[in-house]
């Protein structure tokens, strides 16, 4: 259990544009264990997408290249793989489920048809009528009543979050170790996502499936989320537990994503904070601490010098010069501490043990 | 679907109508006659000719005449070749062009698809630029030129092909290839730009990441989704490429119904003029009906109604 499924080390993509060479992604580490759910979080730009999508090498090369960094997968590099090699990986081993079901299906195909193609493609000793026999079982495991006449339909017979619902049992059909989920929820309305979500979770209790659940809804992650990636302009600033990077946050950049969360219960009579300026220029990325323009607790030392990953505990790392020994003692900022507060305060009165977290 | 089919023939007939009615009064309209030739004939003999061909009468019972006879499909004799019927004459050539005009179509789609298939497959890679430079070299030289260079290398240089002349599937090859490679290069410009819009889309994305090949997701998801505007341009194509083309046919002295579209307007030809525009219209009108069925089998969200939109 304590193996991991998935090591990403020091991943490197880049754009090549008429503009210059976009460094999309800029030296990203991490891991995913056995039937645990990882979190990718960050505003939209910050390169989550095309991380997800560069672990299962969909990014078209060009324009795109691998600049640098393992994806080990198993044990194996995914990186160095021909086109080949991976067509035995992807939807067998790892799947995806995308963003906007209303075009990740194809139009001019049965759903059913849609379903089966991957069971068929990856084992060679199923038989059709097996096939089609699963296709209904995941149907109905998903979730959509009358299975047996919604596997002749077409996409456009069928809603949002039933669509969604399809992607979900296609990426379910030949049994994945590991699943990629880039926004599955974006585009559906609340009580949708929430259906979406539990259906997520009820999957991974059930299969043991390891999730990146990609999103910039901190209210999904604090939902689904063992452990968090908070990403800015292509690097990981900040990765922990769940519990750390909700109620012990250190970067500055995690503070304003939890500061910028409309709150109902805290502070319902508050506008909402967002957090100042844009994100930089990935052609030319800033010298120094990326977030360094945008941060009211930037140092000198952040416009002249990139920060290292500070361990703040074993499972939890910041990349902010704020954690050097010799920097001042920046408390988190009020608002945001007040939150925090009122999670925990929440979360006691509902009788969830936390553990140790905070100072 | 029964009732639609019947809905679109009545608006069929109400063209072909419009199509006859306009070619009558653009014929008056234009100047020149049958008769008129380097020889003039004595007054009597031209009066008479007139009144032999009903040319002397009012043009409303000419007009009359011809929606009869038209609606009968019996457009008459030539009035320059004497003796000829105008059914004989299209009966006689258009099979010629047919032939010659389905292989031409079998060339130019299936080279085109594969063609536009290959160059979104490689996008900004060397077999698109070649492919692309291809169908663009394909559109731009004219077809008489094509034929040129096609007898002279082909026919005449290496003997391979009969250079001209009507005689059996050996003959064919040439004018067929003649008259293909320019719509061959619009077809493969079209795929081209429509399965890389295709591939841009999620459904794609989504495929390749159920682990199919790009073949794969070439032959089960993008290709038929792509041929959609593809087989819009086709029903236009196909029309004007089974009714012969005059130049071609021309080059290789093939006796198609290329010809007749031309050299009857020159002639003042009245018969043959309207025969070959209603027989052009019919064939046109229809492949465009078939094209519209056909995106109902292409794209279930395509349903054919009949009467009421619902």
């Amino acid at each position: 259990m304590s193996e991991n499924l998935l090591e990403v080390k020091n991943l490197k993509i880049n754009f090549k544009t008429y503009a210059g060479i976009v460094q999309a992604v800029r030296g990203v580490n991490f891991e995913v264990k056995q039937g645990e759910t990882l979190c990718i979080v960050g505003e939209s730009g910050s390169g989550k997408s095309v991380t997800s999508n560069a672990l299962m090498k969909l990014i078209p090369q060009p324009p795109g290249i691998y600049e640098e960094g393992q994806i080990l997968f198993d044990g194996r590099d995914l990186v160095p793989m021909t086109e080949k090699e991976m067509t035995k990986i992807r939807g067998n081993e790892i799947a995806m489920i995308f963003q906007d079901p209303m075009t990740a299906l194809n139009p001019t195909m049965r759903i059913g048809k849609q379903i089966m193609e991957v069971i068929l493609k990856h084992n060679k000793n199923v038989s059709k009528a097996d096939a089609k026999k699963r296709a209904i079982e995941l149907i109905d495991q998903v979730g959509i009543p009358f299975p047996e006449q919604r596997f002749k339909q077409y996409p456009h017979e069928f809603s949002g979050g039933m669509r969604q619902r399809i992607v979900i049992a296609i990426a379910l059909a030949a049994e994945p170790k590991l699943l990629i989920a880039d926004e599955p929820t974006t585009a559906l309305d609340v009580t949708i996502q929430a259906q979406i979500i539990e259906l997520m979770k009820e999957i991974q209790r059930t299969s043991n499936t390891a999730i990146i659940f990609i999103t910039h809804d901190l209210g999904v992650v604090a939902n689904i989320a063992d452990r968090v990636a908070v990403m800015y302009a292509g690097q990981i600033v900040e990765y922990g537990t769940a519990n750390e990077i909700f109620y012990n946050p250190k970067h500055p950049y995690t503070w304003g994503l939890l500061g910028s969360m409309p709150d109902l219960d805290n502070d319902a009579d508050q506008l909402l904070r967002t957090i100042p300026g844009s994100p930089p220029d990935l052609i030319h990325p800033p010298k120094g601490d990326a977030f360094a323009a945008r941060n009211e607790y930037a140092m000198q030392i952040d416009y002249e010098q990139d920060p290292p990953m500070f361990e703040v505990s074993a499972t939890h790392f910041a990349k902010t010069w704020l954690l050097h020994p010799d920097a001042p003692n920046v408390p988190v900022p009020e608002a945001v501490r007040k939150r925090i507060e009122g999670y925990i305060q929440k979360n006691k009165e509902a009788g969830i043990d936390l553990g140790k977290v905070g100072e | 679907m029964l009732k639609y089919i019947l809905k679109r023939f009545v608006y069929i007939f109400i063209a072909l109508f419009l199509i006859i009615t306009i070619t009558f009064f653009l014929m008056r309209l234009a100047p020149g006659s049958p008769f008129a030739s380097e020889k003039s004939f004595p007054p009597e003999i031209e009066a008479q000719l007139n009144a032999e061909y009903g040319l002397d009468n009012p043009w409303y019972i000419q007009y009359k005449d011809y929606l009869i006879s038209t609606a009968q499909l019996d457009f008459g004799e030539s009035m320059k070749y004497k003796g000829r019927s105008t059914n004989d004459m299209i009966a006689e050539s258009f099979p010629i062009s047919l032939t010659l005009g389905v292989e031409a179509m079998i060339l130019a789609v299936g080279l085109g698809v594969l063609f536009g298939s290959v160059a979104a497959l490689y996008h900004n890679r060397g077999v698109d630029y070649v492919v692309t430079t291809i169908a663009v070299l394909g559109i731009s030289v004219p077809s008489f030129i094509l034929a040129g260079l096609l007898q002279y290398f082909l026919g005449l240089k290496l003997q391979l092909f009969p250079i001209s002349g009507w005689n059996g599937f050996i003959y064919s090859i040439l004018p067929a290839t003649a008259i293909a490679v320019t719509h061959m290069g619009f077809i493969a410009k079209l795929v081209r730009s429509s399965m890389l819009e295709q591939n841009n889309s999620e459904y794609v994305k989504m495929a390749r990441s159920k682990g199919l090949s790009k073949w794969g997701v070439l032959f089960k998801h993008s290709l038929r989704n792509a041929l959609l505007p593809v087989v819009t341009y086709l029903a236009p194509l196909f029309a004007g490429v089974i009714t012969g083309s005059f130049i071609v046919e021309q080059i290789f002295a093939i006796p198609g119904l290329g010809k007749y579209f031309v050299t009857s307007i020159t002639n003042r030809d009245y018969t043959v003029i309207m025969g070959t525009t209603v027989f052009y219209s019919i064939i046109l009108l229809l492949a465009v009906l078939i094209v519209d069925i056909l995106y109902g089998f292409i794209d279930p969200r395509i349903k054919l109604r009949g009467g009421k939109k619902a």
